[in-house]
């Protein structure tokens, strides 16, 4: 199929039915994570580290094996000491060798949380009995929490041959810091000769979590012939597929992993905890093995996402055109390397069309649970240093904040600082209307402020698989290797009715299993409805193709001469004879007499992805007494080419909005002096809810992307971008203090609004 | 030391189960009755993944102890719907594509029908306030507060 331009001539996409999943989902019928169970099942717990940084001395678990119910207990004496080797297969790099040791620690534990040992027992409460009575015999070591901190010379160091990686010449000594990031372009200092106008600070956050509402959760079973068998709640079971067998040394085709429905991830299950332990533990008792991590151990063992420190520097002219931009991003990445700086020094930038500009970033290890990705990994955290920045830049200049963007804009054809020219983009369009939405020019009350800020995700493509199936009835299936995180058996259905020309409640779309369909990357990186919708509407269009042969073999002409229109075979002209229109239902009843089943799986690796931009309004009114601040208002325009299922596009537009205001808000790890974090629950670790917040008003722009049939662009992470910076900007404003620190919780205020006097 | 014998009316339905002393109606629910729509998301009473109603009140059934349903009448997301008719706050969820991943959204709807059982005519801030014991990280709460008042909109029509 051509690009479809004008979306006149579209009937599925753009419209809003009911979810194929839905009825399931309100009545409690979907099963997740946690709802498998299987006959003569075993309880998995994990015993963590109570210390953040520890050597190993000695596991000694004779007691709890003695215990009655007690059925086996690993460690990572049991597991394959795992080689260091690089690999791609969820949202980042991901090291095998860490992935192994982050699961199941080996020599010394790295934070508090760390998975000791794993055992397995008949009843929870034994299993939770056995865990008292596992002795392990540790050798305290100094930590180091704070990103600065583990930076400096002395700081107590994880691992002592990390030499930081891309540093010239090779650094003489270890250190905490796995690897620095560099990007460069034009004379930095030559640019900041020419600004009227400069403005710098350094920038704070803490570390958050995706705070998925449903914990991890496992089933695995291992058969006395080798074959397995993993029912998991994932962001991509063949992820789950690829690091198990990789850290168990089990042949793939031995291993087929279940799709369970997932309670939220938001990046953080695109890795694995559970899933190894609870198969090696099937293996070692030969009994299937059930695990479900508690939120206190989804808080401490599961991986947030960094905090940073950053500096900013931005210089510019009295007319607002940006002269240089320099800044340095000091990214946490918990224990092991992998923190998302590199995607933050990236982002954080490409707003804006650059001549002078030049970003440093370091990839730190400290005390802390690994980061797994978070929802546009980085951006959001780059991007709260440089939208703070222009913010403050554009209050120095007295100038319009949307104006100083529109003058320094990236459009088709801008090279970024990181070397990418961009395509067909939609940023000047979403500026446009940002600055003409009814809210940009709403008057404010005493003691409120408003914020804007914009931002930027790449949005990705990848490997996906799919298969459109006509069933005997002229109904058609839909199966596809992408977990269903926010409505893509919708858009996935809706996409095969718009090729076939058929009502959408024709087509039901499920998620297959790692032995059912082709490879399928995690859904992650906004790719699930570009990618595996690629390989959905290229299934279905191979699908048409063949019911037009069918229907010129039904009719005896040639396949040229049959069209396809509305779900019906038809003649293509006059030419081609007076036959009555054939309906994919009558098609399919004869398919036997045709050529056997119609169906079609199509695998693909998806390239052009459209990058996506949004811009965020935020007004908030604060208390001066208590430093409390109230979200009034709040406004989220998006391109986002153009929109499958508008409802789900809205809703992941409001959803990562509001999981933004949490972050500048209220969310943060807390640690006290023993290295321990202190708000491990819901109650203290406080996402939004209902009442802290307005409503969400998302604003779709669509700047079609040529390059995908529909010229749909992701959409899932760059709403979480701006928000930061669009709250923190707000309440700037409203209290006339530039805040540099998240979160903006009522003592950070308080402080603030006292220093000033 | 031997289990409890629980007698109680689970949606409608006579129903009996055995549990230890420290078991959560939560547990109890999911585990011996295999009602595995309530969920748990912290075991702690702050995310109402788990609420249900018991005697015409709201609770998070992970805070009560499964001896002490004994006797009550139980409402569970699986009985919130009249058979195979949704009830109407479960129809608009889905027309309003109130739910993303969908894991919190039984703790939604229950506590939802639970408000316009006392409630049908709330404001938004009453429905924000009430539900404000339920957390959801996917939609930012916008449809499904709409939903909600739709909902009650709906209803008051009707009734």
């Amino acid at each position: 199929m051509t690009y479809v331009g004008n979306k006149a001539d579209l009937k599925v996409v753009g419209t809003r039915p009911v979810r194929p999943d839905g009825v399931d989902k309100v009545t409690g019928r979907a099963t997740f994570g946690a709802d498998f169970n299987l006959p003569g099942q075993l309880v998995g717990k994990v015993l963590r580290s109570p210390h953040p940084h520890a050597r190993i001395i000695k596991i000694d678990a004779s007691r709890a094996l003695a215990l009655t119910g007690v059925k086996a207990v690993i460690s990572a004496e049991d597991l394959p000491n795992i080689a260091s080797e690089e690999a791609f297969v969820g949202e980042g790099p991901m090291n095998f060798r860490d992935l192994s040791r982050n699961c199941m620690a080996r020599d010394k534990v790295l934070y508090e949380g760390h998975a000791v040992a794993a055992l397995a027992a008949t009843t929870e409460a034994i299993a939770n009995a056995a865990l008292a009575l596992i002795d392990v015999t540790y050798e305290v070591l100094p930590f180091v929490i704070d990103v600065n901190e583990a930076m400096q010379p002395g700081a107590p160091l994880l691992d002592d041959n990390m030499y930081t990686a891309n540093v010239e010449p090779k650094p003489t000594a270890p250190s905490n810091i796995a690897k620095r990031v560099h990007f460069k372009k034009g004379d930095v200092a030559a640019g900041f000769a020419k600004a009227d106008v400069i403005v710098s600070g350094t920038y704070n956050t803490e570390a958050v979590h995706q705070a998925y509402i449903e914990p991890h959760a496992a089933l695995a079973t291992a058969n006395a012939d080798g074959q397995c068998t993993i029912w998991a709640s994932s962001q991509g079971h063949f992820m789950i597929r690829a690091y198990v067998a990789k850290l168990l040394g089990i042949e793939i085709a031995n291993l087929r992993v279940i799709p369970a429905e997932i309670g939220g991830g938001f990046g953080g299950k695109t890795v694995v905890y559970l899933e190894p332990l609870a198969l090696a533990l099937a293996q070692k008792s030969g009994r299937p093995v059930k695990m479900v991590m508690s939120r206190e151990e989804v808080f401490r063992a599961s991986g947030p996402t960094s905090g940073a420190s950053m500096d900013v520097k931005i210089g510019a002219t009295k007319d607002g055109i940006i002269t240089a931009i320099s800044s340095e991003m000091r990214f946490q990445a918990g224990a092991f390397p992998g923190s998302p700086v590199q995607p933050a020094c990236m982002c954080a930038f490409a707003m804006y069309d650059l001549e002078n500009v030049e970003v440093t970033g370091y990839d730190v290890i400290s005390n802390r649970p690994k980061v797994a990705a978070y929802r546009a990994p980085g951006a959001p955290i780059g991007s709260f240093a440089s939208e703070s920045a222009i913010d403050e830049l554009a209050d120095k200049l007295g100038m319009d904040p949307i104006v100083l963007r529109q003058k320094n804009a990236v459009n088709q054809g801008s090279k970024t600082h990181y070397g990418v020219t961009f395509p067909e983009i939609g940023y000047e369009q979403v500026l446009a209307a940002t600055k003409a939405h009814p809210h940009w020019s709403a008057p404010l009350g005493p003691n409120q402020g408003r914020g804007v800020a914009t931002g930027f995700w790449f949005n990705i493509g990848g490997e996906s698989s799919a298969a459109v199936h006509i069933n005997e009835d002229g109904s058609v299936s839909v199966a596809t290797g992408s977990p269903d995180i926010g409505g893509s058996r919708a858009s996935m259905a809706m996409m095969a009715a718009e090729v076939l020309g058929i009502p959408v409640d024709n087509v039901r779309a499920i998620v297959a299993d790692t032995a059912s369909i082709g490879f399928t990357h995690v859904t992650g990186g906004s790719r699930v409805t570009y990618a595996t919708g690629m390989a959905t509407v290229q299934a279905a269009q191979n699908v048409v193709a063949d019911l037009k042969k069918r229907a010129a073999m039904i009719w005896d002409i040639s396949p040229d001469a049959v069209d396809w229109k509305d779900g019906e075979a038809v003649p293509a002209g006059a030419n081609a004879g007076g036959f009555d229109p054939l309906p994919l239902a009558a098609i399919a009843l004869k398919a036997g007499r045709t050529g056997g089943p119609i169906g079609s799986e199509v695998s693909v690796n998806a390239q052009g992805a459209g990058p996506g931009f949004g811009a965020h309004i935020c007004d908030v009114e604060v208390d001066p007494e208590t430093g409390y601040v109230t979200v009034l208002r709040y406004t989220a325009v998006q391109d986002v080419g153009r929109a499958i299922h508008p409802s789900y596009v809205e809703g992941q537009i409001q959803g990562g909005a509001v999981q933004g205001i949490g972050w500048a808000l209220n969310e943060e790890y807390i640690y006290n002096a023993k290295g321990s974090m202190d708000n491990a629950g819901f109650l203290d670790y406080r996402v939004p809810v209902a009442s802290d917040l307005p409503m969400i008003d998302a604003v779709l722009v669509e700047v079609p992307n040529p390059r995908h049939p529909f010229g749909l662009r992701g959409v899932g992470e760059v709403p979480i971008v701006p928000p930061l910076a669009a709250v923190a900007n707000a309440v700037s404003h409203a209290i006339g203090i530039r805040m540099h620190d998240l979160p903006l919780s009522p003592p950070t205020i308080c402080a603030a609004i006292d220093a000033k006097g | 030391m031997s289990k409890h014998h629980v007698t109680a009316t689970i949606n409608g339905e006579p129903a009996e189960f055995l549990c230890e002393t420290e078991n959560t109606l939560l547990d109890a629910l999911r585990d011996q009755l295999r009602l595995t729509g309530t969920k748990e998301g912290c075991g702690s009473g702050d995310c109402g993944a788990c609420s249900v109603i018991v005697d015409g009140r709201l609770v998070c059934s992970c805070l009560m102890l499964a001896v002490e349903a004994e006797g009550k009448t139980i409402q569970t997301i699986e009985g919130i719907a009249d058979g195979e008719k949704l009830h109407p706050v479960q129809q608009k969820f889905l027309e309003h594509a109130a739910l993303q991943c969908g894991f919190c959204t039984p703790g939604f709807l229950v506590a939802a029908k639970a408000l316009l059982d006392r409630n049908p005519d709330p404001t938004e801030t009453e429905v924000r306030y009430w539900l404000a014991g339920n957390l959801c990280r996917c939609t930012g709460y916008d449809k499904i507060i709409r939903a909600v008042l739709d909902t009650a909109a709906e209803m008051r029509a009707n009734a």
